[in-house]
């Protein structure tokens, strides 16, 4: 395996953990604010339906996302409507927003588009272009920073970059301002800052509207960026990847970026490497997909330190009794 | 306190909030420009007007009995096994395996072999999460969730490379022996003279699920095992008080709600297509899901909710093929229905209580 191998590796494991780290994030805000969200994937779908739909139609890759990020957050409405204001069960709440998305995008496109549950394939403006980074030219062939700076970190879309930035936002916001203290204060006792005069329940909406923005940007990114339109499922599974790489990262910030990661480089060398020789064992690329679930699953039995959610998460919160 | 008759709660309650669903579901239909009167029309004639239309509806009501009753065991402990889809597809595997590879002399020998692999083979693929679950402290929805893309994976794996005949492309196993194949509706109706389209794969598998209903209400409220999962689905605390482990109750829980899930790949697999093929499964798993929750997770109230998917599932192909509604439109519905039963149960139950009591009180 050669050097620019490597390099194509690392490339594409940024391209497709960009997804993964919106998603991933937006479950950060949420279930750190004691709201579990299984709907992440759901989310994802529905931004990518309208991103890429509005994207075709006025031909603005910049009001797809506009829209992507209206429908993602419309969906976390509904769940806090669901699970805060009716104190209804999160966890269905969650499920029934992924059929609602799934089979709803399907429907959509296939009465707006008539293309069997896709949108046509975006062209030029509709789709997020690639930066070319300022320098990044004439560093190309300086050893190792030309590698990292010249190739693996250029010319990707703006999304990608601004994915990477949200990670010391959310870290700033959730340790080192006001609202993140409530934010995470009401995700392990509610009744406390009920008691200090802050609202629980306005709280719990500014978070999941938060990570409504988040998935909707993630989807955007699936259909305007990473790919040229929509494709039924085209979320395939990745809003419970990124609820794995939440449990990974043990619900902080920078870990999460290195879950998706992580994740995202296992996605990337099984589509390199449909079928990964080892020497000793041959890995079939159905291993690889399953991978990410499977770590989860050992990180979960404990093996690997204990990933302790925060407390209130899942409990509707009751202000008497 | 009690602010609502036993017959509210069980059937008015998920009546209305059935309506709202179907009439969410209407503006749907009629915002994708289609008339939603018709397409109500030719579901009904489609899933219910033909003995072939029913041999199809029953069919899809057998999975969805048996995904039903493994969700609503679960429930019962107040577990969310998201997991039935999993269970399943391993299910599947199990009855591939007895079919495929042990030469059986009749098929009714075949049957109680497939029944008892499908079940324990998705008894086991409930078995970690369970464990890790009542060792761990970890959400047994996660876990599930994971092991049902595991086990697709899996099944991806053993379809494409070890189960596939050498000599077929197709990522499914060999078609069973003939013997293996199971006695359907048209065969078992024919015997009391009744006149029963032959091509519907309804089988004798529905009269076997609708005989887990009951066994699982007699478990349920009869035994001594079902009260104490009932407890400690009622209080963690209280059933730990009373002596109940709350280790032992999870996983026996977990394992019944595995096995049954299992068990509906008998009926999908070896009623059906006669051949483990790709996605067997097609959601049943996740349909349980608002089958349980509609039927308030009793064994025997969940049957209407199963045959009233069934019929859905049946109808949505039909409405597929003539018009231009795409078949996920069963999708919303299901999704629909999961949230106003489930999710926003306390929107439509309020006011009715409110009512109840307006009304107890003028009495």
């Amino acid at each position: 395996m050669d050097i620019a191998t490597f390099v194509q590796i690392f490339e594409s494991t940024l391209r497709l953990a960009t997804p993964l780290l919106f998603a991933c994030l937006a479950g950060l805000f949420s279930e750190r604010a004691g709201i579990f969200d299984i709907g992440l994937e759901g989310k994802l779908l529905v931004a990518a339906f309208f991103s890429a739909s509005i994207a075709f139609v006025t031909g603005s890759a910049w009001l797809g996302l506009a829209a992507g990020i209206g429908a993602s957050v419309l969906f976390s409405l509904i769940h806090g409507v669901a699970s805060i204001t009716f104190r209804g069960n999160q966890l269905i709440s969650g499920v029934a927003i992924n059929f609602l998305a799934a089979g709803m995008t399907v429907v959509v496109a296939q009465s707006w588009f008539q293309q069997g549950g896709r949108t046509p394939p975006l062209v030029g403006d509709a789709r997020f272009d690639r930066l070319s980074l300022p320098f990044a030219e004439a560093l190309r062939d300086v050893p190792v920073i030309g590698q990292i700076y010249g190739q693996i970190l250029n010319q990707h879309s703006i999304l990608v970059y601004f994915g990477l930035l949200c990670v010391p936002l959310t870290w700033w916001v959730l340790y080192r301002t006001r609202f993140g203290l409530r934010l995470r204060a009401v995700g392990e006792n509610p009744a406390a800052v009920d008691t200090a005069g802050v609202s629980v329940v306005r709280l719990r909406y500014a978070a999941i509207v938060i990570a409504g923005v988040l998935c909707g940007i993630g989807g955007a990114y699936l259909s305007t960026a990473l790919a040229a339109g929509f494709v039924k499922d085209m979320s395939a599974g990745r809003g419970y990847i990124a609820l794995a790489a939440l449990i990974f990262a043990k619900w902080r910030p920078w870990h999460a970026l290195g879950a998706v990661l992580l994740f995202g480089m296992l996605e990337a060398i099984a589509n390199r490497w449909p079928n990964l020789d080892l020497g000793i064992v041959t890995l079939p690329n159905q291993f690889m997909t399953a991978l990410p679930y499977i770590l989860t699953v050992v990180i979960l039995a404990g093996f690997v330190g204990k990933a302790i959610p925060p407390r209130a998460g899942g409990e509707p919160y009751v202000k008497e009794r | 306190m009690k602010t609502m008759p036993k017959w509210a709660d069980v059937l008015l309650v998920p009546l209305i909030s059935l309506l709202i669903a179907f009439a969410l579901s209407a503006l749907v239909i009629l915002a994708i420009g289609e008339d939603p009167i018709r397409a109500m029309e030719l579901m009904v004639t489609g899933s219910l007007g033909s003995t072939y239309g029913w041999g199809y509806t029953l069919y899809y009501t057998t999975n969805f009995l048996l995904t039903g009753l493994a969700v609503s065991i679960a429930f019962q402990a107040k577990l969310f096994n998201i997991g039935g889809e999993g269970q399943a597809m391993i299910g599947g595997l199990g009855v591939a395996l007895v079919c495929l590879f042990i030469p059986w002399p009749n098929w009714w020998l075949a049957i109680v072999a497939a029944i008892l692999a499908s079940a324990l083979f998705g008894a086991m693929w409930a078995a970690i999460p369970a464990w890790l679950q009542a060792k761990a402290g970890s959400h047994i929805v996660i876990t599930t969730i994971m092991f049902n893309f595991i086990a697709a994976s899996l099944m991806n794996y053993l379809l494409s490379h070890v189960l596939r005949p050498t000599t077929s492309m197709d990522p499914a196993t060999a078609r069973f022996d003939n013997v293996l194949r199971l006695p359907r509706l048209h065969d078992i109706l024919g015997l009391v003279g009744i006149d029963f389209s032959r091509s519907g794969p309804a089988n004798i598998m529905l009269f076997i699920a609708l005989a887990f209903c009951v066994l699982a209400y007699v478990l349920l409220w009869r035994t001594r095992l079902g009260f104490e999962i009932r407890a400690f689905g009622q209080s963690e605390a209280a059933a730990h008080y009373a002596g109940i482990s709350s280790f032992k109750i999870i996983m026996v829980a977990m394992l019944i709600s595995g096995a049954l899930a299992g068990t509906m790949a008998v009926n999908s697999v070896m009623g059906g297509p006669q051949r483990l093929v790709m996605n067997a499964v097609e959601g049943a798993g996740f349909i349980g899901i608002a089958v349980a929750l509609m039927g308030r997770s009793h064994p025997i109230g969940i049957i209407a909710p199963a045959l009233l998917f069934g019929f859905l599932f049946q109808g949505g192909s039909e409405l597929a093929i003539e018009t231009s509604i795409p078949r996920d439109m069963i999708v919303i519905i299901q999704a629909l229905v999961i949230m106003f039963t489930g999710a926003l149960d306390n929107m439509v139950r309020r006011p009715l209580e409110l009512l109840f009591l307006a009304l107890r009180r003028r009495a």
